[in-house]
């Protein structure tokens, strides 16, 4: 009976050390990756980076038309990408219960969400870029809209799964049209949710580089134009940072130590407010 | 026509009424809802079987009986709440305000509207107080600022709720203690002045003095509403019912006049389970 106890004891003890360990092992790296990120980038940080354009090389410079292309592209593609997000994790949570057409589009959704980034540049380069001739924002912000879209179908949907059944029997049994019941009742009890889930793939696209490669290029010059290639922070740190000059080197650094602050801050806003909603 | 013969006529439906009145009330009531050979399925299983039995006019009508008898099933019938999940179907005739409600033609939302329900556990709306018992309304009437106050603070005192809630209309219904919560959902079902009230298990959830002053409310709604309740409580069943539905096993046992029936079952099952032998 005690050998049993203490046998159990040992093991408990055992597995809580392997299980420390290896968080520990993991978080080492993560901390590592940051004070790297830190030790590098911080140096580089100056006023000059938030005011001027990026240099040539030689000369100095800072990262204001990379910082505003990546704003408008991010922008421009949650604009695009959250609505249809949001509306296709409708149809998949309220209207998808019968049928064959929801299960083929969730599984299909699930296929998108995992697809790697590199792919989704590539289809846009194909289907966008090569019948215009030309690298464009335009380019650049749908391709970030297609991942930006799995991410809202997914999370709407999760969301909305989780509204009990009784709170859409009482709305309609009130006699509410379904449309309504799902704008005014369902989606507002899980708003924090997926205004949370939004801003999560923000935070996913704000550092993809590879559907950049091929859509959005990169440009020298500040441009607002969404038909020409435009600069972007993750396109500038690849080039950059490939590039054998040390002032390039260092810019590289500033932004990606920029593009990591953004997300972290991305991250604690949306933890914020999923925290402050009510959760029923 | 001489005086004599009018006399006579006189003194014979005298007669008639004095002959009605001696019978049980559910003669003099008028049906609100005629359910003839009800069959429900929830897929291929059959959980109600034939159920006959009419809902009287301004009067509470109780559907008693075990767990899993279909008492709920019945009442999610009335105002087709089992549209909502496919495989689930009935087979039948409701008949409400001259029509089948089975019938496929029927529009759901106006039904409901005229058939108002009220579930186990309170689901308000998550928005305000107010605005949980505006929603409905705003659904079926376009009304000025000033009368939907009016209603809202006429639903809210029907509910017994008007006292605590009238000074925190604008904060939200989730706030609400359970018992509250409750009495806003009675509230909203009440606003939007429905035919019939369906109320599945109401106070199931709540405490003893919450559940007292919801027995309280729907005795004083019946003056206004046709009211069925699905209750697995025997003493409230008989506190607050005109008439009692006993159910087992998908089958409508027994019938009748709520105090015939506790008093002076028919049937040996009816008796056995509310004497406590059974269920």
């Amino acid at each position: 009976m005690l050998s049993l106890y203490s046998r159990r004891l040992l093991v408990n003890r055992f597995n809580l050390v392997m299980s420390l360990l290896t968080m520990a092992f993991g978080l080492t790296f993560l901390l590592w990756i940051l004070v790297t990120l830190f030790q590098a980038g911080f140096h580089a940080f100056s006023l000059g980076l938030f005011t001027q354009m990026t240099p040539p090389p030689g000369s100095t410079g800072g990262l204001l038309n990379a910082i505003v292309g990546s704003v408008i592209m991010a922008t421009m593609a949650t604009l695009i990408g959250t609505p249809i997000g949001i509306f296709a994790g409708i149809y998949l949570a309220e209207y998808g219960s019968r049928g064959w057409l929801a299960p083929c589009t969730r599984f299909i959704n699930d296929i998108l969400l995992s697809a790697p980034s590199i792919v989704v540049g590539l289809f846009i380069y194909e289907i966008y870029v090569s019948r215009v001739n030309h690298f464009s924002a335009w380019a650049g912000s749908f391709a970030l809209a297609l991942i930006v879209i799995p991410v809202v179908i997914r999370t709407t949907e999760n969301m909305l799964r989780l509204v009990p059944d009784s709170l859409r029997e009482a709305a309609v049994a009130l006699g509410t049209p379904q449309w309504k019941m799902i704008l005014m009742v369902t989606l507002r009890s899980v708003r924090a949710g997926i205004i949370t889930g939004v801003l999560l793939a923000v935070a996913r696209i704000s550092g993809e580089t590879a559907p950049l490669l091929f859509t959005a290029l990169n440009n020298q010059f500040w441009t607002t134009n969404f038909n020409a290639p435009m600069s972007n922070l993750p396109v500038v740190i690849f080039q950059f940072a490939m590039s054998p000059y040390n002032d390039w080197q260092q810019l590289a650094w500033a932004g990606a130590l920029l593009i990591t602050l953004a997300v972290l801050a991305l991250n604690i806003i949306a933890r914020t407010i999923f925290r402050q909603a009510p959760q029923k | 026509m001489s005086a004599r013969l009018r006399e006579n006529a006189m003194s014979f439906e005298a007669v008639a009424v004095r002959r009605e009145s001696s019978t049980t009330d559910a003669m003099l009531t008028a049906t609100k809802m005629s359910i003839r050979h009800l069959d429900f399925f929830y897929g291929r299983f059959q959980a109600l079987q034939d159920v006959n039995l009419n809902i009287a006019e301004r009067k509470v009508t109780a559907f008693i009986g075990p767990s899993g008898c279909g008492k709920s099933t019945l009442l999610r019938t009335l105002n087709r709440m089992y549209s909502l999940y496919p495989g689930q179907r009935a087979i039948g005739e409701v008949v409400f305000n001259g029509r089948n409600i089975l019938d496929s033609g029927i529009d759901l939302n106006e039904l409901r509207a005229k058939v108002g329900m009220v579930f186990q556990k309170p689901t308000p709306f998550p928005m305000s107080i107010y605005d949980n018992i505006a929603f409905g309304v705003r659904l079926y009437e376009n009304l000025a600022q000033r009368e939907m106050d009016e209603r809202v603070e006429w639903a809210l005192t029907k509910a017994a709720m008007w006292d605590e809630a009238k000074n925190k209309l604008k904060q939200s219904g989730m706030a609400l203690s359970g018992g509250q919560q409750q009495r806003l959902c009675i509230a909203r079902a009440v606003a939007v002045k429905p035919e019939v009230l369906l109320l599945d298990e109401p106070t199931s959830a709540l405490d003893p003095i919450s559940t007292a002053k919801i027995e309280e409310l729907i005795s004083e709604l019946k003056a206004d509403y046709t009211i069925a309740i699905v209750t697995h409580n025997m003493q409230q069943a008989a506190r607050v019912s005109d008439f009692t539905a006993y159910m087992y096993l998908g089958e409508l046992i027994e019938f009748g006049a709520t105090d015939e029936l506790f008093i002076k079952p028919k049937r040996s099952e009816t008796e056995d389970y509310i004497t406590g032998r059974f269920g």
